[in-house]
């Protein structure tokens, strides 16, 4: 360096000059430099944001052909009533049985794939060994693969007449296999908080006194249970628990692999710290673990009721598309129609060149499916920004 | 900055072009445009494209917009073929007369709608009103109609469809189902429904009856070709295309409206599922 810099004084201003012009950039080159790098720049953010436009639009759009129908017919007649008619003269467009049978599903599969989702998410992150769970793991995000007309074929041809076949039966014994481990596991937690709050000379006795007493109850509830539901008779195969069983198994793969994730970021240093601090491995999973992980889990299953509530080809081939209110609402063995179902089902008829009533109204239903997951986005990120808070503080 | 605006530009060019490329129609040297009921418009569809597979020159369109419109395209002389569920009301035929169009009618097809039951379903017969009664919810039990002491499952095909169309005005003479039937999206499925379902009632179009399924017969007469095209069935009506006057003999025009005369065209109609008018 120091050899090379001191001949450099002595060169004349020519030379130093056409040397200096080597290193550095003409105000020509330097200004297409910059164009280049402003135009990359421009280019990528014009992509991301191309998305963001996107969803504008079709916010836009669906807006602008919802609102019609509300000036054509009226809000109350949308959501009070429960008659669905679109093809009669005069039409009626009573979309509270949609509505309702958008909410059973959900509910239903909801209720299905979030215990199940999460236990076997802790089970993949917590429990299972590193080797297995590596293998497990892919076999369960498989079931994302499948096309979902592949369910609802699964769900027409061979669920509905397998329901209808040996239904009651298929019920007593899910209502075992489903009642067992969820009451065993509340049995468990009642009698321990009931034991917690007595005197510590009776806890161990008033514990297992509680756990029996609980145990007989939950025994006798869950046969009852089975009794009832093998006496079921399920007339139509293509119902509301069809679907809800079926979506509920779609749902799976996002709650488990969310929630997994979720439970994998968690961290070795909370593990082991709880470890360090005498907790078992249940106490560390069911305190520790799962509650860090709990904004994750949420978002999991969040995700998973926005996949229930846009599905559509399983509900449109399997839910009976029946648009009445079931009786009682909750009875999951009647056939009904669902908004996603509605929409696909009448686009084809609905004449969108004179933009009849009966064409906005479909758009009033994506309008209302948007605005219900747009409040689920909103309502997950509400609870992750409440979580973290109270995680800092 | 310059040049960044100079490559929106051009981009922005670019993608005009582009569209301006897709909106031009491309001119062919003849096109025929069909318009009208989404009942005929898939025979519509299946002769146009078997006419052009023989005949590239010729460009066939073929929307679907209900009866109702392509009346009204053909009366405005936005169509060359009014595809028709049903005859032309007294009010689409004066009109078109004053506008100078005089609608010839052709009818291409029968359409016949089969009443399906499970194969295990002791029940034979079911009169008109009893098939309304069903699917207004008046009969819910099968005992009701002498069969077993079951539930009825009642489906419907989706009200998007043209069998649902003719089942509404033959069958429930535009009184409204009852809430709790169900609807399928399509004619197989409905199938599929009856037959694995053993209390379900179930309409289809006759092309797709077959030994999965026990037809019904209606008002005593068993669905069939011969029944449904000589109109002794009741629940069956004819389809239409209708043009403006006879076409000229050895136009396209001509060619395509004959079609379901030819021996491919009742095939192609038996395989939509419709009843040809005529036997070969």
């Amino acid at each position: 360096m120091e050899r090379e810099q001191s001949p450099d004084r002595e060169q004349s201003p020519d030379a130093l000059a056409a040397r200096r012009s080597d290193l550095l950039m003409s105000a020509r080159a330097s200004r297409a430099k910059r164009v280049v790098a402003f135009a990359g720049q421009s280019l990528l953010f014009l992509l991301t944001s191309s998305s963001a436009i996107v969803v504008l639009f079709i916010f836009y759009f669906i807006f602008k052909d919802a609102l019609p129908f509300f000036q054509l017919r009226s809000l109350g007649e949308f959501l009070g009533s429960n008659r669905w008619y679109p093809t009669a003269s005069p039409p009626e467009f009573g979309s509270l049985a949609i509505f309702l049978g958008t909410g059973l599903v959900t509910l239903g599969s909801i209720v299905l794939a979030v215990p199940l989702g999460v236990s076997a998410a802790v089970c993949l992150s917590d429990i299972l060994p590193f080797g297995l769970r590596q293998a497990v793991k892919p076999v369960i995000e498989i079931l994302a693969a499948i096309p979902s007309v592949a369910y609802g074929f699964f769900a027409l041809v061979v669920f509905a007449p397998l329901l209808q076949e040996s239904g009651g039966r298929l019920l007593s014994v899910a209502v075992w296999l489903v009642g067992v481990p969820i009451c065993g596991l509340i049995v468990i937690v009642l009698s321990e908080s009931v034991a917690a709050r007595l005197p510590s000379e009776q806890r161990a006795g008033g514990r297992i006194v509680a756990m029996l007493l609980l145990g007989v109850l939950t025994v006798w509830g869950l046969y009852r249970a089975s009794r009832g539901a093998a006496g079921l008779e399920i007339v139509s195969g293509t119902n509301a628990l069809n679907v809800s069983i079926i979506l509920g198994i779609m749902a799976l793969p996002t709650v488990v692999s969310v929630s997994e994730d979720a439970l994998q970021a968690v961290g070795r240093e909370l593990r082991e710290g709880s470890y360090a601090l005498g907790a078992t491995r249940a106490e560390t999973i069911l305190r520790v673990v799962i509650p860090a992980a709990g904004s994750g889990i949420l978002a999991a299953v969040i995700l998973g009721i926005m996949r229930v509530i846009g599905e559509t080809m399983v509900v449109w081939m399997a839910s009976g598309n029946a648009a009445q209110i079931p009786d009682p609402w909750y009875n999951f063995l009647e056939p009904i129609r669902t908004l996603t179902a509605t929409i696909a089902g009448d686009m084809g008829e609905a004449d969108h060149v004179t933009g009849s009533a009966r064409y906005h109204v479909l758009f009033a239903m994506a309008l209302s499916l948007l605005a219900i997951s747009f409040a689920c986005n909103l309502a997950s990120e509400w609870v992750v920004r409440v979580q973290r808070k109270k995680l800092k503080g | 900055m310059r040049r960044g605006r100079l490559l929106g530009g051009s981009l922005a060019a670019l993608i005009l072009c582009a569209f301006a490329g897709l909106l031009t129609p491309t001119l062919a040297q003849e096109a025929i445009v069909i318009d009208g009921s989404t009942t005929v418009g898939p025979i519509a569809k299946a002769f146009a494209e078997h006419y052009m597979a023989a005949h590239p020159e010729i460009n066939i369109t073929v929307s679907e917009s209900g009866s109702g419109n392509g009346a009204k395209s053909l009366i405005n002389g936005t169509c060359h073929i009014a595809d028709m569920s049903r005859f032309m009301k007294d009010a689409e035929f004066s009109a078109a007369v004053k506008k100078g169009v005089l609608p010839v009618a052709h009818v291409v097809a029968v359409d016949g709608i089969a009443m399906i039951v499970h194969r295990s379903n002791p029940v034979q017969n079911l009169t008109l009103e009893q098939t309304r009664g069903i699917y207004l919810g008046q009969y819910t039990d099968w005992s009701q109609l002498g069969g077993p002491n079951q539930k009825i499952v009642v489906v419907s095909r989706d009200t998007n469809s043209g069998t649902y169309e003719t089942f509404e005005q033959l069958v429930m003479q535009k009184q409204k189902m009852a809430e709790g039937v169900e609807y399928l999206g399509s004619n197989g499925a409905v199938r599929q429904k009856v037959q694995s379902t053993p209390t379900a009632i179930g309409y289809v179009g006759l092309g797709f009856i077959d030994r999965t399924v026990k037809a019904l017969t209606v008002e005593g007469i068993a669905p069939g070709q011969e029944t449904v095209a000589s109109g002794r069935y009741p629940i069956a009506r004819p389809l239409f295309m209708f043009t403006d006057g006879y076409p000229r003999l050895g136009t396209p025009l001509h060619a395509f409206i004959t079609m379901h005369l030819s021996l491919r065209g009742q095939e192609i109609i038996e395989a939509i599922g419709f009843v040809p008018v005529t036997s070969y």
